[in-house]
């Protein structure tokens, strides 16, 4: 028996106006969605899954217009209700949850008077009654301190917090669905992993059914019971979880899962394989599949000859893709070999920080910071927002001076000499590469003459043939087309902005680059390339690279070593083998079980944390983790600092736990045995 | 907010002291006071003034003093409230402050009057609905007025109102007592601009606001318009202008300076300006006073004006 869809798109086409006539965001979209199910639309940044959402909703904007097909609600057309109805299921059946919690809400409202008005509009309910239900509805979401949020504003609290509050702020009408338009993205893993059990909870306990909007693999895995890969606004691929994650029936997918570091895999077993090319703009759509010029399947005549529709793979139950290709490809064949990368060498200390201290008034952002990173070596910092590192970032490139401690730079102190008193030698020596790319690059420069600048700045090469030749040279470094030398930046896509990056802080042949944070403002198939060619670039010339990042998946598959920190101080540092297998720091275990993780052949294990990050001004007495360590010991933990355990040469942990209790601990991720 | 008053306090007192040092310096040239002595000595020329009348003129005047010691006297006097006396009208400068500063305020009174809910309602209907028919009418004559320098305002409403309708008098001397209808034209030129320039700002702070995430939030929250508008928009939407209407009250003692002369309204400007030409320095310095603390006390209202309206301001 088959039970009436809660949401049918059919067919849904979606344009956008643009001054050149319309652009398409959504092709021929089609979505069954049941009671009680979850549903995840998966794709990169532009492929359109936000635009569906917000058709459902109706909220297109000026310039959107469905152009095409339907979308039935219950039944009921949604693009035929009238401003009543729309109304209604706006908020009131269908509640939507946002990427930015704090953009989200009214800054100027509190959180109560923006709580109450769900029940008052859609039921009529008092004002009384409906400020006890939005209490209630803040217990359910586990807010702790009901009243006095009630009572706040958005600013006043954190990002967390402020998406327990839109979410209950959707949960208040009791929706039959909710869309969820990526929305942990801005929020750290441990957050992350807390709003996702909600989400999980609340579906489960009050049978919603979910549309879940995210570009995150491992999210939507842990989350669904359905998936469809969108690319260039066309599903490619769509079916059952467990189906597609086994065996994705679709060279896009299979790139995507390919192309996902997983925190569980080290990078030897399992190396990164990005998808080559990038996406056509959508005014420039290739014919036949959309895909075709990026895929290794590409055949010529028939994958280019028109539209390839989505279609049932025979024999799979309802799992369905958009190749011409599906029975050919030979899909359990292992991907192409890559030539793995020679362990590496390193040399000598390159830069050792010792006891490096950072206070702002009362806050200590870096508190005895220890650890060195050798020649030719990546050490990984890693940590949650408020850890510190950003702060030891500025340190380091001279934008801030430290209180106290050093940093060595083959034996030069940088910790209070900043960047206007550094020589050009020194400059030259540490360079650094951002996160935003966009936000580095003049963009009324070409990029040639950027690079060039550079160049002469640190000194490197002053004649202009030279000057020239070696523009060039950077760009084939980094596997850029020549021509790109007279481009300016609003031509390059994201990933090749972050070349260029790259190129630039190479562009001195640097002893130490420190890369913030490089790939977080990238596509996942553009990250994979990126890091690749980071490494590349990084052995080869022996570069010590210093990568900080809060992604743990990518530390493990970039880094040799890895530290860990926590509001301001180390927690453990060891190799990346040794800091990604127990025994671990109860902070390094519970941040390895907050990943996501897409890859099917692993099992995670749940680790409790409790709360959130405290404020760094006011940190805790003790270990700095012991708000929310499950292995606490209370007495001990929350009154001494913990000792530094030397766990294994050159492994070390900050904690009072026993040793035997450290080395008793299973490993966070365990291989399933098919 | 203490610290902002005592801040911005301290700030006015600085602006003061430069301002009126400066002043008092540039009329204690030659050139200036030979033009009060002579306006004061029964206007002959310059010619016609000896030698021994001006020194006579200087002595009894004290201007024969060292300088720095007359500014030290004034600044005495002007601490006791003493604003001296216009050589040109001959009276006590307060008197002559408190009329011209009375008039000027009920025509700011009525500035206000009308320009708040017109240029309020106008800049919000426009950005509420950004693009359509009436956003575009609204902005098309919202950049018109404000294009128009207001002296070409003044004489385009007087050939049409006053000299080709008559329904209004052509200036605002208001010889035989005061009414409302003299007090038209100025008023309406005031406006014209005034209202423009706050609609300009309204509407863009609406349009802002409405594109924003958390009007998003509003509306998928099913939320009927007008609430949307009313209790979310308008909130946020109206912090800038009304920062601007504080400001606006030290805009327009600049701006009756035009509008008075033109329309002979014996207000602030009027008073300014005809003190200008005549080297009339104590209303001078007094009038310079009273601008200066115009221009602090309206940034100070609106800086507390943000702070009131905006919460990330005032619960950090
Ligand atoms: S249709 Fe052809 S080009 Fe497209 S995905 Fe399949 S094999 Fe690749
Ligand atoms: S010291 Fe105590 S609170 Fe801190 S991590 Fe170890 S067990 Fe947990």
């Amino acid at each position: 028996m088959s039970v009436a869809p809660l949401l049918e798109c059919k067919n849904l086409s979606i344009s956008y106006a643009g001054r050149a006539g319309d652009v398409p965001a959504v092709v021929g979209f089609n979505l069954t969605l049941k009671p009680g199910e979850a549903h995840g639309l998966v794709g990169e940044s532009g492929c359109g899954k936000s635009s569906i959402a917000l058709a459902v909703m109706r909220y297109l904007g000026r310039a959107g217009r469905v152009v095409a097909g339907q979308i039935l609600f219950r039944g009921r057309d949604v693009l035929a209700m009238n401003d009543a109805e729309m109304r209604r299921v706006r908020g009131g059946a269908i509640a939507m949850i946002y990427q930015e919690p704090m953009a989200s809400l009214n800054p100027s409202m509190t959180i109560g008077e923006q709580l109450i008005e769900v029940p008052r509009y859609h039921e009529g309910v008092g004002h009384r009654d409906a400020a006890l239900r939005a209490r209630a509805m803040l217990d359910r979401v586990q807010m702790a301190d009901a009243t006095r949020i009630m009572h706040s504003y958005p600013h006043q609290i954190s990002g967390g917090q402020q998406q327990r509050i839109v979410i209950a702020m959707a949960l208040l009408s009791n929706p039959q669905l909710l869309l969820l338009d990526e929305p942990t993205t801005a929020l750290d893993v441990t957050v992350e992993a807390g709003i996702v059990d909600l989400i999980r909870r609340i579906s489960a306990e009050f049978g919603t059914s979910m549309l879940y909007i995210s570009h995150n693999l491992g999210l939507v895995r842990e989350t669904c019971d359905r998936i469809t890969v969108m690319y260039c606004g066309e599903a490619v691929e769509s079916g059952p979880i467990a189906d597609v994650f086994r065996g994705a029936r679709h060279p896009y997918t299979r790139g995507l899962f390919a192309s996902n570091p997983s925190p569980a895999a080290d990078k030897n077993s399992r190396p990164l394989r990005s998808i080559p090319g990038q996406l056509p703009s959508p005014r420039a759509r290739p014919p036949g599949c959309l895909f075709g010029p990026r895929c290794e399947f590409f055949a010529v005549d028939r994958c280019d000859a028109q539209p390839v529709p989505i279609a049932p793979i025979a024999g799979s139950g309802d799992h369905s893709s958009r190749c011409l290709r599906v029975d050919e490809i030979a899909w359990d064949a292992a991907p192409a070999a890559i030539s793995s990368r020679a362990a590496a060498v390193f040399g000598e200390v390159a830069l050792q920080v010792n006891a490096l201290t950072k206070r702002f008034g009362s806050v200590s952002a870096n508190d005895g910071l220890s650890f060195e990173a050798r020649r030719g070596e990546t050490v990984a910092i890693v940590g949650e927002s408020g850890c510190g590192k950003s702060t030891f970032a500025k340190i380091l490139m001279g934008l801030l001076q430290a209180n106290s401690g050093s940093v060595q730079l083959a034996g030069l102190e940088l910790s209070r000499l900043p960047v206007t008193r550094r020589n050009p030698q020194t400059i030259r020596a540490l360079q650094m590469i951002f996160q935003n790319p966009f936000d580095t690059l003049n963009p009324s420069h070409s990029i040639g003459s950027q690079i060039a600048r550079v160049i002469r700045k640190l000194g490197v090469q002053r004649d202009a043939a030279k000057v020239r030749e070696q523009v060039l040279e950077l760009l084939d470094l980094v596997k850029l087309p020549r021509d790109f030398a007279a481009r300016r930046p609003r031509q390059l896509s994201g990933g090749q902005k972050q070349r260029v990056g790259v190129a630039r802080a190479f562009a001195g042949r640097p002893d130490v680059v420190v890369a913030d944070e490089p790939l977080s403002a990238l596509d996942v198939s553009v990250q994979a390339a990126v890091s690749e060619l980071l490494i590349d670039i990084q052995r080869r010339e022996r570069t010590t690279l210093l990568f900080i990042s809060h992604d743990l998946s990518v530390v493990r598959y970039l880094a040799d070593r890895v530290v860990v920190m926590y509001l301001g101080q180390i927690m453990e540092q060891g190799s990346t083998e040794q800091v990604f297998a127990p025994p671990y720091h109860p902070y390094t275990e519970a941040l390895l079980a907050a990943v996501p993780i897409a890859d099917q052949h692993y099992t995670k294990r749940k680790v409790l944390l409790s709360g959130e990050i405290p404020s760094a001004s006011n940190p805790p007495v003790g270990c700095r983790f012991c708000t929310r360590c499950a292995y606490r010991i209370p007495g001990t933990c929350d009154r001494l600092a913990p000792p530094l355990q030397q766990v294994a040469p050159d492994h070390q942990i900050a904690c009072h736990l026993p040793r035997e209790q450290l080395a008793a601990m299973r490993p966070v991720f365990e291989e399933v045995t098919p | 907010m203490r610290n902002l008053v005592v801040r911005r306090a301290i700030q006015m007192l600085l602006i003061m002291l430069t301002v009126s040092l400066l002043l008092f310096a540039i009329f204690d040239s030659d050139q200036f006071r030979e033009k009060a002595a002579v306006a004061e000595l029964g206007g002959f020329g310059i010619a016609t003034l000896s030698a021994d009348d001006y020194h006579e003129w200087l002595q009894k005047k004290g201007l024969n003093e060292p300088f720095l010691a007359r500014y030290a006297q004034w600044l005495k006097a002007v601490a006791h409230g003493d604003l001296g006396r216009s050589v040109e009208k001959d009276v006590a400068v307060a008197t002559l402050l408190k009329e011209s500063l009375a008039n000027t305020a009920i025509l700011a009174f009525f500035v206000l009057l009308g320009l708040i809910p017109i240029a309020l309602t106008l800049g919000v209907l426009a950005g509420m609905n950004e693009g359509s028919r009436l956003d575009r009418v609204i902005s098309v004559a919202a950049v018109i007025t404000t294009s128009i320098p207001q002296i070409a305002t003044a004489v385009l409403l007087t050939v049409i109102l006053a000299l080709g309708l008559g329904w209004v008098p052509a200036k605002s001397a208001m010889t035989d007592g005061w009414s409302f209808r003299p007090l038209v034209l100025p008023l309406l030129t005031l406006l014209l601009y005034d209202i423009g320039y706050l609609v300009r700002m309204t509407r863009a702070a609406m349009t802002e606001v409405m594109a924003s995430q958390y009007i998003r939030t509003a509306v998928l929250k099913g939320l009927p318009p007008w609430r949307v508008i009313m209790k979310h928009a308008l909130r946020n939407a109206l912090v800038v202008p009304v920062t601007l209407i504080f400001l606006e009250l030290n805009g327009l003692l600049s701006q009756v300076v035009v509008v008075e002369v033109f329309f002979q309204y014996a207000g602030f400007g009027r008073m300014l300006f005809d003190a200008a030409n005549f080297g009339d320095i104590q209303v001078l310095q007094a009038a310079t006073l009273v601008a200066i603390a115009v221009a602090v006390v309206s940034q100070l209202l609106s800086d507390a004006a943000y702070t009131f309206l905006n919460p990330r301001v005032r619960f950090k």
